[in-house]
């Protein structure tokens, strides 16, 4: 996919059905934002009727709501509890059986072909998740099979944020508000006085053929581009939170001992759901099962979390036993060792691990006290 | 797979409701394949038939309640090979546990006509603090398809997958939406033990802890948090006070609020 940005068309709000029969006739499932359980999540979306139009979202450190707010706006909200990892790094994969035959065993490797998926309104920080993930199931040492297949048979459609969220801070890890790389459609909704429309780029030859099936889009002039420019400006100006990522790597390093771990595992439930929700979170763990009779085993994949005890657990017992040593793990590995082991740090700033804490530890602010506290190493 | 002898299984029970043992019975599907593999010895629930001990595999169900059962556990244990307690009763108390928080003279009094016939301890307690326990497989009532996932693993030689995180991690792989996050609703999955696959969750309601306290359960953080989304001190003890009331950190958890 290339980065250049090209020319930029206008798609009506009224035609965004016809933009996504156009990605379903080329046999595309389309998947998108929509509303369930009170909450905005990712499931298949046929028509926009399915989008969360008129609605927003409101996040606190631990709290999330949606509201109706009366305007026709069909993204016009934030990240919800659901990832895209859940559709590219499944929460759980079957990897093979294995049936005995005789005094051996044969094994079946499970028949993985994914359909063909369009991702529809994935946002600049979860581009750069995705990226993420791509550099560590694609681009390091080993392939990951059953991550590559799906990942070649996505479509991304982005979708700017036209509003910042109370939890995000993407402007701060310098993955968004606005997208600048990594898909094949990129899309700002914009609703003035007048009219409702998307301002489209494309993003890879793919796009540009799809964008040919549709009907002729109009150019989108110099004003409405500055009408994006202007947009993405003020959402910059107005995230919920931020980080000050100046030397973060040493910070961490510096604060190895800190008493500040001790204080958060006072809170810290290690109940993993900010390792569930985060994009960029990838740990896996082995299950084996065999049935009664011994004939049959099954080995699953399952997202796993380095807040239990069983994922650092060696001979002898876990290694990181206490809450504190398992909180600072988890954020230092994020915002620093992540550096050392790929090069960039670890967080898009989605805010996700901050609204979706049940009890809200805030990860932003964990950092300022970190900044405030002495080193200690 | 040719066997020389089928493992000998016996199930026990203790102060109980059933539920638990009735769990095998439940495996309906599994069930032909269970009694191939397993020769069920001493299973009153299934059948009459008796074959007498030595058991290669003891299930015991419910706790402990009474000076003739503290006794029954210990003959139990030297006729099994291995013993594995089942449910909350037996891995905690069970729900007839919140007896130990008050006097139970008090309850017998109120519920029976001749108060003089009952012979009761005081406490209600768990297996493991009568006789040694091999496995421990939780619940109110247990997941069945845990109960053959144990029996499996001993069969062949295998740990169990039985994960004793959080149900927060069931919930997320399922892709649930928290109910505490999104609705408000007080959960106590952040603190339970993994098992159910996140059944109340999944219908929008929150987690009672019916699998008990997770590994390493953080329940004053989640009890502070329950109280500013509005429980009360009353709702906090209450739900700590649940089917595993006694298991030692909701006990520590519903004491802390009683006496605030």
């Amino acid at each position: 996919m290339e980065t250049k940005s090209k020319k930029q068309r206008i798609l009506p709000a009224g035609e965004f059905n016809v933009f996504l029969r156009v990605l379903q006739d080329a046999g595309y499932e389309t998947i998108g934002p929509t509303v369930q359980d009170r909450t905005i999540v990712y499931d298949t979306i046929v028509s926009s009727s399915d989008l969360p139009a008129g609605w927003t979202d409101e996040q606190a450190a631990g709290s999330y709501e949606i509201r109706k707010t009366g305007k026709s706006l069909l993204f016009d909200f934030n990240v919800g509890p659901h990832a895209w990892k859940k559709y590219l790094h499944r929460a759980d994969l079957l990897l093979w059986r294995a049936k005995t035959n005789g005094s051996g065993f044969s094994i079946q490797e499970e028949d993985d072909s994914p359909s063909k998926k369009a991702f529809i309104g994935v946002r600049a920080c979860e581009v750069a998740a995705i990226q993420k993930q791509d550099k560590i199931f694609l681009k390091s040492q080993f392939t990951d099979s059953a991550y590559q297949k799906r990942r070649a048979n996505t479509l991304i459609v982005a979708v700017n944020c036209t509003k910042a969220g109370g939890n995000c801070f993407c402007a701060s890890m310098n993955t968004g508000p606005s997208v600048l790389s990594g898909f094949d459609f990129a899309l700002t909704e914009i609703l003035d006085d007048k009219r409702h429309f998307f301002v489209v780029e494309h993003g890879s030859k793919l796009a540009e053929e799809l964008l040919n099936k549709m009907p002729k889009l109009e150019e989108a002039s110099a004003k409405e581009c500055a009408l994006v420019r202007e947009k993405m400006n003020e959402v910059s100006e107005n995230m919920g939170k931020e980080v000050d990522t100046k030397d973060i790597k040493q910070l961490f390093y510096d604060h190895y001992d800190d008493h500040i771990w001790d204080e958060i595992a006072t809170r810290c439930m290690n109940c993993a759901n900010c390792t569930m929700v985060c994009p960029t979170c990838f740990c896996t763990t082995m299950e084996d099962v065999t049935n009664l009779t011994g004939t049959e085993a099954e080995r699953w994949r399952r997202w796993d979390s380095c807040f239990t005890m069983d994922f650092s657990y060696i001979h002898g017992g876990s290694v990181r036993p206490s809450d504190s040593t398992r909180y600072r793990h988890w954020i230092t590995h994020k915002f620093a060792a992540w550096h050392d082991q790929f090069e960039e740090s670890g967080c898009v700033g989605c805010g996700r691990c901050i609204t979706w804490c049940p009890v809200g530890i805030d990860v932003t602010k964990e950092i300022k006290n970190l900044r405030k506290s002495k080193a200690t190493v | 797979m040719s066997r020389v002898r089928k493992p000998k299984l016996a199930v026990w029970k203790f102060a109980s409701c059933d539920g638990c043992q009735l769990s095998l019975l439940d495996c309906e599907d599994e069930l032909l394949t269970f009694a191939e593999v397993i020769q069920i010895a001493n299973f009153p629930e299934a059948s009459r038939a008796v074959i007498h001990g030595k058991y290669d595999i003891s299930l015991v169900e419910g706790s402990i309640t009474t000076s003739h059962d503290a006794e029954r556990i210990h003959k139990i244990r030297r006729q099994s090979k291995i013993l594995i307690t089942i449910g909350a009763c037996a891995t905690s108390g069970g729900i007839q546990a919140l007896r130990n928080f008050t006097d139970v003279s008090r309850y017998i009094a109120m519920v029976y006509a001749n108060p003089e016939y009952i012979s009761s301890l005081n406490k209600s307690t768990p297996i493991r603090d009568h006789v040694y326990v091999d496995f421990e497989l939780h619940g109110c009532p247990i997941n069945k398809y845990q109960l053959i996932e144990v029996c499996s693993a001993l069969l062949h030689g295998r740990a169990p997958v039985t994960p004793s995180h959080s149900v927060c991690m069931e919930c997320k792989r399922k892709g649930n939406v928290c109910v505490m996050v999104a609705h408000g609703t007080p959960c106590l999955g952040p603190v339970t033990h993994a098992g159910c696959d996140a059944l109340c969750p999944s219908y929008n309601r929150g987690c009672f802890g019916c699998y008990g306290p997770k590994e390493t359960p953080q329940t004053a953080s989640l009890a502070k948090r329950w109280k500013e989304i509005g429980a009360t001190n009353n709702d906090v003890v209450r739900a700590f006070r649940g089917f595993y009331a006694y298991a030692e950190p909701f006990r520590k958890e519903s004491e802390a609020h009683e006496d605030e």
